[in-house]
């Protein structure tokens, strides 16, 4: 079984970020960068399927700029066999990007596409629901848990209320959760060997995809602050104030 | 025109949230249907009706839509889709689920989150864990949103609009529902309730909650937790606030053992009265506090429990 997984270079999580002071857009200079959180998730759950001799190749792929290609070395680093590079400088929305992943699973035929319910950028959560729906594939989303049984991906969804599971023929897109496993991290000799694995370059125009937007971003803003509060000197005090002075308990 | 509101139900029932869905939808247009697709559920859909600006109803009354698999459900909106200006779902995991799938079959792009209305087309939106709000603009002739509906009142009942039978019936396989696993409470859903009080790491186990849960139950709150709580194993996964979890606006968000990550701060800062209590002095959660309470929880929930 091949599995294709899609990652994405994102600022990390531990980053606080500023809006631009032309407030176009996020300041991203001289910002710390990362594999997006949920993208390393998947990158693991692919490596212990193949552990387990239930895949046999994973391929990782991204589209972006120049330096996305850091997350494909990592995402070699962890246990890819080989990546793929769709050269895109600048913003791409999340249906381009389904667009430009759905153009490389015709070319790979993967049986399971794996990929995070969201980049902590944008957290758009569309990208592996939009692939779906292009590839005609069923869509495990939010999965907590996951198998492959008789030839279907068995997948336990975090959902409002609870969780769910639902049965996939494959081929089928699955995105991750947070509690799906706990990646591991790369070893040193893991990271030497990821810089010879194969990393191939496409571009758009290559796939056979043009790279198009319907969406514009006129303003980007700092959410308004919150008023400073004050710090109470007892239980006693902080009921005080949330039954008089805010009314907030009866 | 009109615009669609897809409303989220378990058939027997409607969730709320399906009403601050159409008060969003009522700032785009006057004309908004509502649709139910499930099985046997025509109770939902009666009370779908309900709300006010509702003109009509339509269902997809099928055991093809018992489940609302996203397999099924969105090739039946799309069938409809060109009646619309636009489509809008709630922002939980049900619409997000759904609604990036109906979008790329129209070949739409999607805006997640919408947390207000500025133009027909023109949405603010969260980005980067809430530390900045976006204003987008789209040209899709149909506008495939989800909203947050903490951010939007809900809209009232009193209306009987017309009910319309959808009768299209999309089979398919390739997703099986299995089973599910939904967790029962007496208290108050946690995305709309009006008190929320939160526990994070500082707990320490899943009993220690139960501090929690008596200062709850007599506020007539519902309980949210961090991540780590979660991860932990200290309670469910449906009870995470932040981020990647639920978002809350109540009037009082207690947080009780909770540093205040920008991950967990997403899912609350725009909740009208937050308390922290927290034994570090320099948590970041003080930051956003209106009322910080620097302190041992253990000490601090009992004697709560008994002043309330
Ligand atoms: C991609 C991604 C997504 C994430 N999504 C979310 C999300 O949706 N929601 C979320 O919450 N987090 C999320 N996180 C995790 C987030 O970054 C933090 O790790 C998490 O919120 C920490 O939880 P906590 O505050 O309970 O734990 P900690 O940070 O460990 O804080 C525990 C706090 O308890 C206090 N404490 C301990 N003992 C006591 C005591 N006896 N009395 C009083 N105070 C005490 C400590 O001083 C400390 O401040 C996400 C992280 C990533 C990378």
């Amino acid at each position: 079984m091949k599995i294709l997984v899609p990652v994405k270079r994102v600022v990390d999580a531990n980053v606080k970020v500023r809006v631009s002071a032309d407030k176009s857009s996020i300041d991203l200079s001289n910002v710390k960068m990362a594999m997006n959180p949920f993208c390393e998730i998947a990158v693991e759950e692919a490596v212990r399927l193949k552990e387990q001799g239930v895949a046999t190749e994973i391929v990782a792929v991204t589209v972006g700029e120049e330096k996305s290609q850091e997350q494909l070395r990592t995402a070699m680093a962890l246990g890819a066999d080989r990546s793929i590079w769709v050269e895109q400088t600048g913003f791409v929305e999340p249906l381009a990007v389904a667009k430009l992943l759905k153009a490389v699973v015709d070319r790979e035929s993967p049986d399971l596409i794996i990929l995070g319910k969201q980049s902590i950028d944008g957290d758009n959560n569309q990208v592996g629901q939009m692939l779906a729906a292009l590839c005609d594939m069923p869509q495990g989303t939010f999965a907590f848990r996951l198998s492959i049984e008789n030839g279907r991906a068995l997948v336990s969804r975090e959902v409002d209320g609870g969780e769910q599971v639902v049965s996939l023929s494959l081929p089928a897109v699955v995105t991750t959760d947070l509690r799906l496993n706990e990646p591991r991290y790369a070893k040193l000799p893991d990271i030497m060997k990821a810089k010879k694995k194969p990393l191939d370059k496409i571009t758009p125009a290559e796939l056979g995809v043009i790279v198009s937007s319907s969406m514009t971003t006129i303003a980007v803003h700092e959410p308004p602050g919150r008023k400073a509060g004050i710090i109470v000197g007892s239980t006693g005090e902080l009921v005080d104030k949330l039954r008089n002075e805010a009314k907030v308990i009866p | 025109m009109s615009v669609l509101v897809i409303a989220e139900h378990n058939n027997a029932t409607l969730n709320s949230v399906t009403a601050s869905v159409v008060a969003a939808a009522v700032q785009l247009d006057a004309d908004i249907h509502v649709l139910i697709a499930g099985s046997d559920c025509s109770a939902a859909a009666t009370a779908a009706g309900q709300y006010q600006g509702v003109s009509r109803v339509l269902v997809a009354d099928n055991t093809a839509y018992a489940n609302q698999l996203p397999e099924a459900v969105a090739p039946l909106v799309s069938s409809i889709a060109a009646d619309y200006t636009a489509i809008l779902a709630a922002a939980g995991t049900t619409g997000k689920n759904l609604m990036p799938r109906l979008a790329a079959l129209l070949d739409a792009g999607q805006i997640s989150d919408i947390v207000a209305i500025e133009a027909q087309d023109t949405f603010i939106r969260p980005i980067y864990a809430g530390n900045a709000l976006a204003t987008v603009k789209t040209s899709d002739p149909v506008k495939i949103l989800t909203v947050r509906t903490s951010a939007f009142e809900p809209v009232g009942n009193g209306n009987n609009p017309d009910q319309m039978a959808l009768d299209t019936v999309i089979s398919q396989n390739k997703s099986q529902f299995i089973s599910e696993n939904l967790s029962t409470s007496e208290r108050p859903e946690l995305a709309s309730a009006s008190i929320v009080v939160s526990g994070g790491r500082g707990l320490g186990s899943a009993e220690n909650f139960q501090l929690l849960e008596r200062i709850a139950d007599k506020l007539g709150a519902a309980i949210g937790a961090s991540r780590a709580a979660v991860d932990a194993g200290f309670v469910g996964n449906d009870l995470q606030v932040g981020q990647t979890g639920k978002i809350v606006a109540p009037e009082l968000y207690i947080a009780v053992g909770i540093s205040g990550a920008i991950q967990h701060l997403a899912g609350m800062k725009d909740s009208k009265v937050i308390v922290a209590i927290n034994s570090d002095a320099d948590a970041p959660i003080f930051q956003v506090a209106d009322y910080g309470l620097v302190a041992d929880l253990f000490q601090v929930l009992p004697e709560l429990e008994s002043l309330l």
